[in-house]
């Protein structure tokens, strides 16, 4: 299985050119393969900062690297040719956190769903066009009678939402990125929706990478996850492993501190977590959680640690597992899991009627 | 169990002072946006009371009235809201009577705000020392520049913020940090009651953890009772010892924080909580059906029923008023 799309120790650097040190490094050294033909969600997780946003945009091709190469089929995304942009654009879709911006408040809802559909050639009638909408957004739990002819401001922002999941459905993609699809939306809303992009990834058996920074949701719908701070992977693998048993102490410190909706699961007592530094991270010569870290040593301020294979399905960037073999950068996919999801549902399948 | 301090719809004694341990106590309370369309009934009926020393939060989703609470606590609505009816007793005084100038001495002073969103709630061209002897001054409170100081770097300390925060501007500070400067401010005058409108909603979980300890720590130094208002049900079951549930402009239960994860009353609160993704269960993670009402045009009865999988008749026909189905748990259902 070829990779589809993929990343090769990408930095991607703001402000100032390479060797100017007001510069910020929003990513650095970033590798991922997205492999073809296989349902699974890799969650890419990290706090504000932490360049996953960045990323989403390096994987889009609407920004280029400043180091390194994104490639789509083998094609490097800065050098397509107008065919090959088209293509890409159509078999990589995006869901952008905010459904409110991404739809022009003087067209009614039907506009984001038929454009794409002409765009595309999609429908060879109107009335197959229809059809084709119809069963889109009755596949992500919303009745089309109540939504078609609607304009944007009529339906709420999980509504929203999930017409913009039914619109990358609609597409056939080969790839979804999804970048905090669910960070607007009520609590009790995220599961419905999230449960509809899981869903896609299984009837059509293709890779998302879903981008957050709620760790709880992460766990709940990929298999694999890629945990960054400032930049930096600094932990990756199958998500069972990262989440229940973290081994880099970024990872330990962003679990202990998410508020457990449970009274049995409580903050750790003890003291307080280590400050935050202010400060933007641009020196490259040290591990970027080293000033926060209950663990730094002195190697660690003076070198980045690699990610370094802990486990088969786990890597680490922390010298406190010096002892673990380095990790080539191409072979981060080859850390996650490769169950991979449940075949795809029989097509006779029931659509749950609630909107 | 003379007195009851969780809602009770007796009315507070004639001459307007209250038994009950309840620092605050909330009766009726309804606000009502006037809109074009028509009244939005953003609050509708709330009543509860806060217990000395107690973190009451109060949980609700977009829409649920819970922001519109806490500004008409501190009678801080504006038009086109309005305060409809209800009381809101402190030192046996109900703030609903005051003159605006009684109120707006007793806000800070002794019912204090830590608004949503620090970012913005800070003068961004004021150092922080300016805008803390602001608040101050504004409340009769003279001094001059050494003691002013001193108290500063106190209160800052007691926020875990170094003395150099005073002479920085808000946007030299990270989020929490100004969050935290927040938190120092409403606790600068020693206030009876702390409400904490979503105190952390825009910062990140490890900063999260940081100010909310920090507020637990200011909250214990004064001994005051801190209501937190928001939508993170972690962060509820985290911080406070007794939780409010609202749904479409009502408080449709009310219990211990550990009753209310444990067994939950209302068929809300129930889907509510299996709706949170968890990180000890795979798959333990289900939707609510539905949506909210919109508050122009409630449903009738009760107006959760539209999405209640156990909706009888009655439900459809009368709205349930909130009764105590269990030692200090309340609940507005018929079913419960």
């Amino acid at each position: 299985m070829a990779a589809l799309l993929e990343a090769r120790h990408v930095t991607k650097t703001f402000g100032g050119g390479l060797l100017d040190r007001t510069h910020t490094v929003a990513l650095r050294g970033f590798s991922l393969a997205l492999v073809e033909g296989r349902a699974s969600v890799t969650a890419v997780v990290g706090e504000s900062g932490s360049g996953k946003t960045t990323l989403a945009r390096l994987l889009l091709g609407l920004l280029a690297p400043t180091a390194g190469q994104v490639s789509y089929r083998g094609q490097d995304l800065t050098a397509m040719s107008r065919a090959q942009r088209r293509t890409f654009r159509r078999e990589v879709q995006a869901i952008f956190q905010d459904p409110y911006e991404v739809y022009n408040p003087f067209y009614r809802v039907d506009h984001v769903l038929s454009v794409p559909v002409h765009k595309f050639g999609l429908a060879g009638s109107r009335a197959q066009a229809r059809r084709l909408i119809e069963d889109a957004l009755r596949a992500v739990g919303l009745r089309p009678e109540e939504t078609l002819g609607r304009f944007p401001h009529q339906l709420s922002g999980g509504q929203r939402q999930r017409v913009m999941v039914a619109r990358a459905l609609l597409l056939r993609p080969r790839v979804i990125l999804a970048d905090e699809p669910v960070s607007m939306v009520d609590a009790s809303l995220r599961a419905t929706i999230l449960g509809a992009l899981r869903q896609m990834t299984v009837d059509l058996q293709i890779p998302v990478v879903y981008i957050t920074h709620d760790l709880a949701t992460a766990y709940q719908v990929a298999e694999n996850i890629v945990v960054l701070y400032r930049g930096a992977v600094v932990e990756a693998g199958d998500v069972e492993l990262v989440v229940k048993t973290p081994r880099h102490p970024y990872t330990r410190l962003l679990i202990g501190s998410i508020p457990a909706p449970s009274v049995e699961r409580t903050w750790a007592t003890g003291g307080p977590p280590a400050q935050p530094s202010p400060r933007l991270a641009s020196a490259a010569d040290g591990c970027p959680f080293e000033d926060r870290c209950p663990d730094a040593m002195p190697t660690c301020r003076t070198s980045v640690p690699p990610l370094l294979r802990t486990e088969t399905h786990r890597a680490v960037a922390c010298f406190l597992y010096r002892d673990a073999p380095v990790l080539p950068p191409q072979e981060m996919v080859a850390t996650f899991t490769q169950a991979g999801l449940p075949p795809a549902r029989p097509p006779d399948r029931p659509c749950r009627p609630h909107g | 169990m003379a007195v009851r301090s969780t809602p009770s719809h007796e009315p507070p004694r004639g001459d307007g002072r209250l038994v009950s341990p309840d620092v605050l106590r909330v009766n009726d309370l309804s606000v009502h946006y006037h809109t074009p369309g028509g009244a939005v009934r953003a609050a509708d009926g709330i009543t509860f009371g806060v217990r000395a020393q107690e973190r009451l939060g109060i949980a609700g989703e977009s829409g649920s009235g819970k922001s519109t609470l806490a500004l008409a606590l501190l009678r801080l609505i504006k038009a086109p809201g309005r305060i409809e009816a209800g009381e809101v007793w402190l030192d046996g005084r109900d703030l609903m009577t005051l003159s605006d100038e009684e109120m707006r001495r007793l806000r800070l002073a002794r019912i204090a705000l830590v608004p949503q969103g620090s970012m913005n709630s800070l003068n961004p061209v004021l150092r922080i020392r300016d805008q803390v002897a602001d608040a101050l001054r504004d409340h009769g409170v003279e001094i001059t520049g050494r003691q002013h100081d001193e108290r500063l770097r106190d209160l800052l300390a007691r926020v875990g913020l170094g003395p150099a925060v005073a002479g920085m501007f808000p946007h030299q500070l990270s989020g929490g940090m100004k969050q935290r400067a927040c938190i120092a401010i409403a606790m600068s005058l020693s206030p009876k009651v702390i409400v904490a409108d979503e105190p952390t909603s825009a910062l990140d979980v490890v900063v999260q953890r940081q100010v909310m300890d920090t507020l637990a720590v200011a909250q214990a130094d004064l001994g005051a009772s801190v209501i937190l208002v928001g939508h993170d049900m972690g962060l509820m079951a985290q911080f406070v010892d007794r939780l409010g549930v609202m749904y479409a402009g009502r408080l449709v239960e009310i219990s211990r924080v550990r009753d209310v994860f444990s067994e939950p009353l209302h068929p809300y609160t129930r889907m509510l909580i299996a709706s949170l993704p968890s990180l000890d269960r795979k798959g333990a993670f289900r939707g609510i059906p539905g949506l909210p009402p919109p508050l122009r045009n409630l449903p009738a009865g009760c107006a959760f029923h539209p999405r209640c999988p156990l909706a009888v008749d009655r439900c459809r026909r009368e709205t349930p008023a909130l009764r105590e189905t269990r030692p200090d748990g309340w609940a507005a259902c018929h079913l419960a």
